[in-house]
Order: C-alpha cells, then structure tokens, then sequence
C-alpha cells in the first residue's frame, strides 16, 4: 500500500467509524452497507472494532436486572386501583365501569 | 423470552388493561413496575430513588390511562413518563448539566508504533463464553451507563436496554430520528471505551 493509499485508507476508517452503530442496527442504505463491507474485508483493526462494539451492544442488551423492586405498599396499591377505576369510567363514560382489579 | 415476544405479551397486557379485563391490573402493575424500576435504577443508582421513580411513574400511568388509544404504543408511552420522572429525581439531587461525547475522542487510538493499519484495542475473544468474565463485565457496563450524560444515557436506554425503535425513541425524547442515532453511537462508543479500558487493566494495562 503506497502512503497515498494507506492515507485515503485511514480517511475511510474515520468515516465508516461514524457508521458503525447504524450499521451494526441496519439502518443504512444498501449502497452504504455494500461500501462498509468491502473496507472491512480489507482492514482488520475496522472488524476488531466493530466486533469490540457489537459485544458491547448485546452486553448491554443482556443486562440482567441487578435488583429487585421491593412489594408496594397497600396504601399505594389502593391509590393506583382508584386511579385505574376513574381511568376506565372515562374510557368508557356511558357504561358501567368494570374495575378488574383482581385484589 | 425472544424481544418481540415479549413486546407482543406487552401489548396484549396493554389490550386487556384498557378493557377493564380481571387479573390485567396486577399484571401491569408488577411488570412495568420492576421494567421503570431496572430503568430508573440505571440512571439513578440508588435502590430508594429507583422505587420512588417506579411508584410515580406508575401513578402517572393510571392517572393518564384514559388518554393511551392504542395498545402497541404501551412501552414507549410508559417510558416516556418514567423518563420525565427520571429527570425530576435527578433535579431533586445532583444537576448534571448537558455534556457532549465528542466522536474524535471516542475514536481508537493508533498502536504505539505509529502504525495506521493498527489500533491500541483490548482482547474481547474470551466474551461471551467466559461467564465470569461477562459478569463481571455486566457490572462495567452499568457503572458506563450511569456515568453517560443524561442525553447519551437515555438513547443507550430506550434502544439497547428497552427494545424501542429509533422512531420510538425519538418521539419519546422529543428529537430527530437523526439525533437518536448520533447519541446512540456515542453513547455505545463511550460504554465500550469503558469495557475496552478494563479488560486492558484486567490484563496488566491501563487506560490507552
């Protein structure tokens, strides 16, 4: 690779750089895809990169909840069933509301 | 459970709720419960602030219900509010003010020879199947995300952590599908500098 080569290679490093979440999610045209591709044959830090990316993208799509939540308190419990009771008797004005709040 | 399995239960959950249907309310009630509870959690820290911002979003939820008309819209209807409910908490505690992750400092260095066909990037190839490692991992990722800046943090939420759509996030942050996807990358880029910062040190390096 000649120094000119190798710099406009670095220039398409920075730019497909911008891309990679995009492209990682499908959300660049084809023709984009297609170019992002053929670099990424042909440069091996790019792929190290993404791949570095694409692991923390499912990390974090795998986060498992760390913590319960505790129970909620009755009193809250009871404002939220009168909440929902006044919900669906203004959903549905003419009829007579049907709470279904289980408890 | 696959995500749009889940999303489908959600929406057949929402259905049900909005038709007064028995048994829906405790549903609703426990699921999104602890879903706004792991969200808020990841933003506030602290287990205490985390419930409070549960309670209230889900008081808001009931006291809004009557203005949800589809179903399908049920995951980001709720986080919508529990965002807001989100941001008032932080108002209450630390104002962190707006932040800008810029890309050129996300951007991996060359290796220390100067070489540009090589990058200073720590060995990812043991994830995912060592298992400590990924959890111990998992506990770098929720310390990255609660250091992001509010406007990276919650994009990096509302896509990776909960599933929506950009023209969902988008809507629920009030800004261009454009806008969401710049925050995202960023927000991605700065979680993974994190991970790439400690498996570096975890291995005897430090911070490239």
């Amino acid at each position: 690779m000649t120094e000119r080569d190798s710099h406009n290679h670095v220039g398409d490093c920075r730019r497909i750089f911008a891309l990679l979440s995009e492209y990682l999610d499908a959300e660049l045209p084809a023709e984009t895809c297609e170019q992002i591709a053929a670099h990424l044959k042909d440069c091996p830090p790019c792929v190290e990169f993404l791949e570095s990316l694409r692991k923390t993208v499912e990390l974090c799509r795998e986060l498992e909840g760390e913590q319960r939540p505790g129970p909620l308190g009755e009193a809250a419990r009871r404002r939220l069933q009168e909440l929902y009771r006044k919900a669906l008797a203004a959903r549905r004005p003419t009829a007579e509301p049907s709470p279904g709040t289980g408890r | 459970m696959i995500a749009s399995d889940a999303r489908q239960e959600e929406i057949e959950l929402a259905r049900r709720l909005m038709a007064g249907e028995p048994g829906a309310f405790d549903r609703f009630v426990e699921r999104f419960g602890a879903k706004v509870f792991q969200y808020s959690l990841l933003v506030c820290g602290q287990r205490e602030d985390a419930e409070e911002v549960a309670q209230d979003t889900l008081f808001k939820v009931f006291e809004k219900l009557d203005q949800l008309r589809e179903p399908e819209r049920i995951r980001p209807w709720v986080f919508r509010i529990a965002r807001n409910a989100c941001l008032m908490k932080r108002r209450k505690s630390v104002f962190a003010p707006a932040q800008e992750l810029s890309l050129d400092e996300l951007m991996p260095q060359p290796a220390g020879d100067g070489g540009a066909r090589r990058i200073e990037i720590a060995d990812w190839s043991a994830l995912p199947e060592d298992r400590a490692l990924k959890a111990e991992l998992e506990r770098v990722v929720r310390e990255a995300i609660r250091e992001l800046p509010e406007i990276y943090q919650s994009v990096l939420l509302l896509r990776d952590i909960e599933g929506l759509s950009t023209a969902e996030a988008a809507e629920v942050l009030e800004v261009s599908e454009e806008v969401v996807k710049t925050r995202l990358h960023r927000a991605r880029l700065a979680v993974r500098r994190k991970l790439d910062w400690y498996l570096k040190s975890a291995r005897g390096g430090g911070p490239a």
